[in-house]
């Protein structure tokens, strides 16, 4: 492995205030040993307006620091008004743009782009159409086994390919809003109770067992996905870049790990408890990636 | 108005076209379409049948092709379009972008209709799919209400293709990896959802328990009738430590007192969820649309025709096409 490998830091999925989500990306801009960060509200257009200006100060100090932008779009857009705001970014942006669905990817057919993690792509047919598309950059989706990973890289033939690394995975959105849903609340109605969770709201089975986690209109994975173990492995598949979801844990810490494993240290063990040190809140997974359950750990 | 009905297997078929199906939608009998359970769907050549029937009767067969091929073994959902188009049926039903454009490129007469599993849920989208690969139709998502979907209608000039009644998905369809978390297997690459070979029931102190693979979906005091454990209509605990259902009630989609308003709106065609259904469901099902449909064309009201014995927990929603139920 060496310094080609590319650490991403993806945007921040969940409703934290936006003073604190502003002083999150201006430690990272000064800190995090990261190449590339993601910035903009990928959930709920409705949390847009709080933290919208403040992002023209946190990209100039993010490219201050060495570290190129990319600005993140909704994952799911039904609203005239959030396709409105689809258009404003996608024509007069001066970052790149992150399409998260196939409504962006089409307002930017032509031009650079990453397409996002949340635009199903499952085989090299689709990967060769979004690179012919205009892709700078294809950020794979979470369920994708290492076979298909292997095949989609090799197809790739060395044009940039993101895997998400580490952090809770976005498994499902939908129109409903289960935060409100869980409060008692209308979306429309739902006085921001997601700002409560700043990792999602823990679910669990009827045992008691922790299941998934929710994050308004999205439904997460309760385990952290951590494929710190697999990095060699992926890098040596030709993945260019590495993501991690921010979490509200010590994220420059967690990105030091990552780079330092990326950088050829090899004592994964040392390294994983590391990380166990550092994520409090919920154990490690990597199934998706070994073709079995999501929610596994395969050691 | 078309109505669009299921069938996974040819009594299903002939039982949908003698109960007023305009078209039976399909699949084959293997990971290329999104019902891809044991005993169900149609090999090449009772498809071949299908068709001569439905055409002898002045009726249309589709064929949803509509999982996500797998990278580096494309030939299954290739071979699928090319015996689909082969056969003369009167389109595809289609998810996946690579094979979207291996349809158009080889087989540019064959009509294709985008999937609801590509969840297109708006304009933009929409007008990608009909640029790029020409589809159309597109089957609308269940995210939308019935105002958004009268909205959406007059900015693109691709037909829409509507659920009406049965099984729903509370998340975007195709957007949701749920069930391979818990199973390994899911929707896009499967073709399946919390599939019957990772379904359990357990016996626990008067309860009886569902569970699907390792987790708990829902339990039931003993003698109540224990429903299937599709992962999003569990009973779960979030934050305030009491079980609910958490993510939506088991439940069924039926929009047909909302007919009048969808025939407004725009929509070209209504279709049955059911594919895994039998014989029976389909005959009750699509003769009840066909006798609603006719009325509410006629102008007359929507006559009340009770589904409760075939929805699921015998209760019905209007789902995502009222707005509250966000």
């Amino acid at each position: 492995m060496s310094e080609n490998q590319k650490l991403t830091m993806g945007p921040v999925l969940y409703n934290w205030p936006a003073e604190k989500k502003r002083d999150f990306y201006f430690r990272i801009a000064d800190e995090a040993p990261v190449d590339v960060v993601y910035i903009g509200e990928v959930t709920c257009s409705k949390r847009t307006p709080f933290f919208t200006p403040y992002i023209p100060d946190i990209c100039e100090r993010l490219e201050a620091s060495g570290k190129k932008v990319v600005l993140s779009s909704l994952a799911l857009v039904m609203s005239g008004r959030e396709r409105n705001e689809l258009t404003d970014l996608t024509s007069e942006c001066p970052w790149e743009i992150e399409a998260n669905d196939l409504s962006a990817i089409s307002l930017l057919s032509g031009k650079p782009h990453v397409v996002g993690p949340f635009v199903n792509l499952y085989n090299e047919g689709t990967l060769g159409y979004f690179y012919q598309n205009g892709a700078s950059r294809i950020v794979l989706p979470c369920e994708l086994p290492v076979d298909s990973i292997a095949k989609l890289t090799d197809s790739a033939k060395g044009r940039e390919i993101e895997i998400q690394a580490f952090g809770r995975l976005p498994l499902a959105l939908s129109a409903r809003c289960y935060h409100a849903r869980s409060h008692n609340l209308s979306k429309d109605g739902c006085l921001y109770v997601c700002d409560k969770d700043p990792d999602g709201m823990d679910v669990s089975t009827l045992d008691g067992d922790p299941f998934l986690a929710v994050n308004g209109t999205h439904t997460m994975s309760y385990t952290v996905n951590n494929l710190l173990g697999e990095l060699k492995e992926l890098s040596e598949l030709g993945v260019t870049h590495f993501r991690l979801w921010p979490h509200d844990e010590d994220m420059v810490k967690i990105a030091e790990v990552y780079r330092r494993t990326l950088d050829g240290d090899d004592d994964i063990e040392k390294s994983n408890a590391e990380l166990e040190e550092l994520v409090t809140f919920a154990p490690f997974s990597n199934g998706f990636y070994h073709a079995v359950e999501g929610t596994k750990m395969v050691e | 108005m078309e109505l669009v009905c299921p069938a996974g297997t040819p009594s299903a078929l002939r039982a949908a076209l003698q109960a007023g199906a305009d078209v039976v939608y399909v699949g084959f009998r293997d990971e290329t379409n999104a019902r891809n359970f044991p005993g169900l769907n149609f090999s090449p050549e009772e498809l071949q049948e299908a068709v001569a029937l439905a055409h002898g009767m002045g009726r249309q067969v589709y064929v949803a092709i509509n999982t996500y091929p797998q990278a580096g073994n494309l030939a299954p959902w290739h071979k699928a379009v090319d015996t689909a188009a082969r056969i003369g049926v009167d389109a595809v039903i289609l998810a996946d972008i690579g094979l979207l454009d291996y349809a158009q490129q080889n087989h540019p007469d064959l009509r294709r209709h985008l999937s609801v599993q590509a969840s297109a849920s708006n304009p933009e989208a929409i007008r990608f799919y009909k640029q790029a690969f020409d589809v159309q139709r597109v089957v609308l998502p269940r995210v939308l209400t019935v105002r958004e979907i009268a909205d959406l209608i007059k900015e693109i000039d691709v037909e829409t293709e509507v659920f009406a009644f049965g099984g729903m998905c509370v998340m975007a369809e195709g957007r949701c990896s749920l069930s391979s978390y818990a199973t390994g297997k899911s929707p896009n690459m499967n073709g399946v959802c919390s599939p019957a070979s990772h379904v359990e029931y357990e016996q626990r102190r008067g309860k009886l328990i569902s569970k699907l693979g390792e987790f708990t979906i829902n339990s039931f005091p003993d003698g109540e009738p224990a429903g299937y454990p599709t992962l999003c209509k569990g009973r779960f605990i979030g934050h305030t430590g009491d079980p609910s259902y958490l993510f939506e009630e088991p439940t069924s989609l039926n929009v047909m007192m909302m007919l009048p308003e969808l025939i407004q709106s725009g929509v070209k065609a209504l279709k049955i969820e059911g594919r895994q259904r039998g014989k029976a469901y389909v005959t009750q099902v699509v003769s009840g649309y066909r006798k609603a449909i006719d009325a509410v064309m006629k102008g007359e009201t929507v006559p009340f025709i009770d589904m409760a014995n075939i929805t699921e927990g015998t209760r019905s929603t209007a789902g995502a096409y009222q707005k509250n139920w966000r």
